[in-house]
């Protein structure tokens, strides 16, 4: 099933790159990846989603933590979290269509960040699901290109991350 | 130069320099002599290595001191395999040090043979200079990516000052927890003699993001036990870990304490002494047939330092169908990795042998008279599946042809026992670890998870160096032995006396005995043509050599072989060429009681 792993690392170089060689070297596999420093600037926060059976979902966690600088971890999806995934959509806007593809985008409430003649360029943000029904409900010959963030996520509640 | 030398210090955050120690400023060091000054801090007393352009300030370094000992070897893989093998008979980190590119890549098959089997090493590798990192130059080469899935952890280092903790680091993670090979890659730039910087090794070390388990869950323990108490068919089960983890002694006392049969993993020989009656051989792919049968028929399993590799289960939903399994583990990623178990412990075998020997102390007395009679009748079957005699030497009255196995149970005989046995990768492999029964754990120095050919003879030196007055034996074959056997030179130039015995059998046997029963015997490149004289080849580099091809010769030869103390001798030794390994589990889709006993006899 569909797993989000948040964790805290070493903000060091070469960290990022053992996290994903474990994956590609155990066959795990890696959905979405998103990594930044956090408020702490020796700490990194890396979230990745994964579709893989439970049991694998532990070895994938014990690796993790095993790795020397990965300092703490979170299976996010263990409890109740809240997610959020950014996308921008560059979509064919004009004549017709123009209006068509504003409505959609409020009903999402889309925010549209740029604007030519022919194109907008929208910004959605939202829960990969959100996120994937923004793309059916637009025609698939008017997207024009897309990019999401990856999957970013906290615990619901009082829980935190930290050290 | 001095503007940057200058410019380094400036910007070095020790800020410290005129710092009063021991009524002496800060001594000043360039970023080579803090490297070695660290070494000798970790009471590092020998290096194996090989050196090149990258290493050259280090090498200098090194020159200029003498309290650690370098040996030269002829290959960098070599260097690993010696470092390797003088940790697995020591117990301490070996150091490597190796040049950039070629070089570092020639360290990759030993750093991963240390790797699968949680041997702690470090290996320093030098790199190209920091400004030409990237740039394709000479003998570069990406020695942190490229050895990264096999290491435990890794350093780059971007400055001199980082040398001191990065070294205290390395040993550090190196040697604790599940152990394993560190690398420390560095810059020739940041090892200049000129650049001096103010050098103080730190005494402690905290790592907020590594911190490996000191005991076991207490509770965890007494559930186990109370299990383990109850048991009608017992069953303890141990690998390297208690080698590595130094709990020889308490699985002693344990499985003396509850009277349970024992059997060992191949890395795990030698923890339990492999002479008393307690102990059933070795399990797994040429396991014993007691050990295997007693593994399949079990109740509770009790697995201390073992990761329930494909090489002992065999099929794993065939595996242990009748046993709850309690499994001990300083690494939690073993627990429950390959089979799932029914009471984790994560801890270091030592300490957590220690808790459960208390608590069988406590428990053994209490058991009633039932119970002491279920648990002999586990033994009476045990002793049935012992009276097969799984190892008895199938041979012609009277024929003079050796077998493989006659070999090894000569050299056990002539080195009563006692000597350190390093072996290579194959059937000779799995004929030592049959019929040379180890009483003392770490005398066996034998490549596992990786099974690499070529380790043996530079392990028996690695072991060589670290006890120069013990007997140290390297067990090989023809194929294995051609792998590093430019070693002998290394040999010769230190004044090794390792024993060498070559079972000879003309080719890769086990590859073709896996031909002989899975392949309808097409061996196809599984024989060895045009083989050296060995016994010329070794005398030109200056040692000894003896060929043997009659059985009643066979034990003279290793007499006068074992009898020349000083000096490098390699018996060659012809065998059968038609002999195969067993018992040998029935695969694919067999559980641990299916083995083939002997040419076509299967249970």
């Amino acid at each position: 099933m569909r797993r989000i792993i948040s964790l805290l690392m070493e903000n060091e170089a070469g960290a990022l790159s053992r996290v994903v060689g474990l994956f590609a070297q155990r066959n795990y596999n890696i959905e979405s990846l998103t990594v930044a420093p956090t408020d702490d600037e020796t700490l990194s926060r890396l979230t990745l989603t994964t579709f893989a059976p439970d049991e694998q979902i532990e070895q994938i966690t014990k690796q993790l933590n095993k790795l020397i600088e990965v300092v703490k971890l979170v299976d996010l999806t263990d409890g109740e979290h809240i997610e959020r995934e950014l996308m921008l959509v560059k979509i064919k806007a004009s004549g017709m269509q123009r209006a068509e593809v504003k409505r959609t985008a409020d009903i999402f409430r889309a925010q549209i960040v740029d604007v030519t003649q022919g194109t907008y360029t929208i910004l959605l943000t939202g829960t990969s699901g959100k996120l994937d029904a923004f793309l059916r409900a637009m025609e698939e010959a008017s997207v024009m290109e897309v990019v999401r963030s990856g999957v970013s996520g906290l615990s619901r509640g009082e829980k935190v991350l930290g050290i | 130069m001095p503007a940057l030398s200058r410019f380094r210090l400036a910007r070095s955050d020790w800020g410290n320099q005129s710092k009063i120690v021991q009524g002496n400023k800060v001594e000043m060091l360039s970023g080579a002599d803090m490297l070695i000054r660290s070494l000798q801090e970790e009471d590092v007393d020998y290096i194996f290595g090989y050196p090149g352009g990258a290493v050259l300030h280090i090498y200098d370094a090194l020159f200029k001191q003498n309290k650690i000992q370098h040996i030269l070897v002829r290959h960098e893989q070599a260097a690993t395999h010696m470092a390797d093998g003088y940790a697995r008979a020591t117990g301490r980190a070996g150091v490597v040090f190796v040049t950039s590119g070629p070089g570092a890549t020639n360290a990759i098959t030993g750093i991963a043979t240390a790797y699968m089997d949680s041997i702690p090493m470090i290996v320093v590798s030098g790199q190209a200079q920091t400004h030409l990192i990237g740039t394709d130059s000479f003998q570069e080469t990406d020695m942190v990516g490229i050895s990264r899935p096999v290491v435990k952890h890794s350093f780059l280092l971007k400055s001199a000052d980082e040398i001191p903790e990065t070294i205290k680091k390395a040993f550090y993670i190196a040697t604790s927890g599940r152990q394993g090979p560190v690398v420390v890659d560095i810059p020739k730039d940041i090892t200049n003699p000129i650049d001096l910087f103010p050098y103080q090794y730190p005494e402690s070390l905290t790592m907020r993001s590594y911190s490996p388990a000191t005991r076991g869950h207490s509770g965890q323990i007494k559930k186990a036990m109370a299990m383990l108490l109850e048991a009608e068919r017992p069953m303890l089960y141990t690998g390297g870990g208690v080698v590595q983890g130094n709990g020889s002694k308490e699985l002693i006392k344990l499985t003396k304490t509850l009277g349970y049969p024992v059997t060992n993993t191949l890395m795990g020989l030698g923890a339990y002494p492999g002479t008393d009656d307690q102990f059933l051989g070795m399990l797994g792919m040429h396991g014993t047939f007691e050990a295997n049968n007693a593994m399949h028929h079990c109740d509770i399993l009790l697995a201390i330092g073992a990761r329930f590799d494909d090489r002992v289960t065999n099929t794993i939903s065939k595996f242990c169908p009748h046993a709850k399994i309690i499994h001990v583990d300083i690494d939690p990623a073993s627990i429950s990795k390959n089979v799932v178990v029914d009471v984790p412990i994560v801890g270091p075998v030592d300490a957590v042998l220690k808790e459960m020997i208390r608590l069988a102390e406590t428990g053994v007395p209490d058991r009633t008279e039932k119970q002491i009679q279920i648990l002999s009748e586990w033994w009476d079957q045990i002793e049935g599946w012992r009276r097969q005699d799984c190892l008895k030497i199938l041979c012609e009255e009277g024929s003079k042809v050796i077998k493989p196995q006659h070999v090894v149970k000569a050299v056990y005989e002539v080195t009563q026992g006692k000597a350190y046995v390093a072996s290579d990768v194959g059937q000779h492999q799995m004929f030592a670890a049959l019929y040379y029964p180890f009483d003392e754990p770490r005398r066996w120095i034998s490549s596992g998870g990786l099974g690499t050919m070529g380790f043996g003879l530079p392990a028996a030196m690695g072991v060589q160096v670290a006890f120069p007055d013990e007997t140290v034996v390297c067990i090989t074959g023809d194929g294995s032995i051609q792998m590093n056997i430019q070693e002998l030179s290394t040999c010769a130039q230190f004044g090794l006396p390792i024993k060498i015995i070559n079972i000879n059998n003309h080719a890769l046997g086990m590859v073709k005995q896996w031909q002989d029963m899975q392949y309808e015997g097409r061996h196809s490149h599984s024989y060895m043509d045009s083989l050296p004289d060995f016994v010329k080849l070794v005398e030109s580099y200056g040692h000894k050599g003896f060929k043997v091809d009659s059985l009643d010769q066979l034990e003279g030869v290793l007499e006068k072989t074992f009898s020349l103390k000083d000096q490098l001798v390699f018996v060659d030794v012809i065998v059968d060429p038609e002999e195969h390994i067993y018992p040998m589990l029935v695969a694919p889709n067999g559980s641990m009681r299916d083995m083939w006993l002997k040419k076509g006899v299967r249970t």
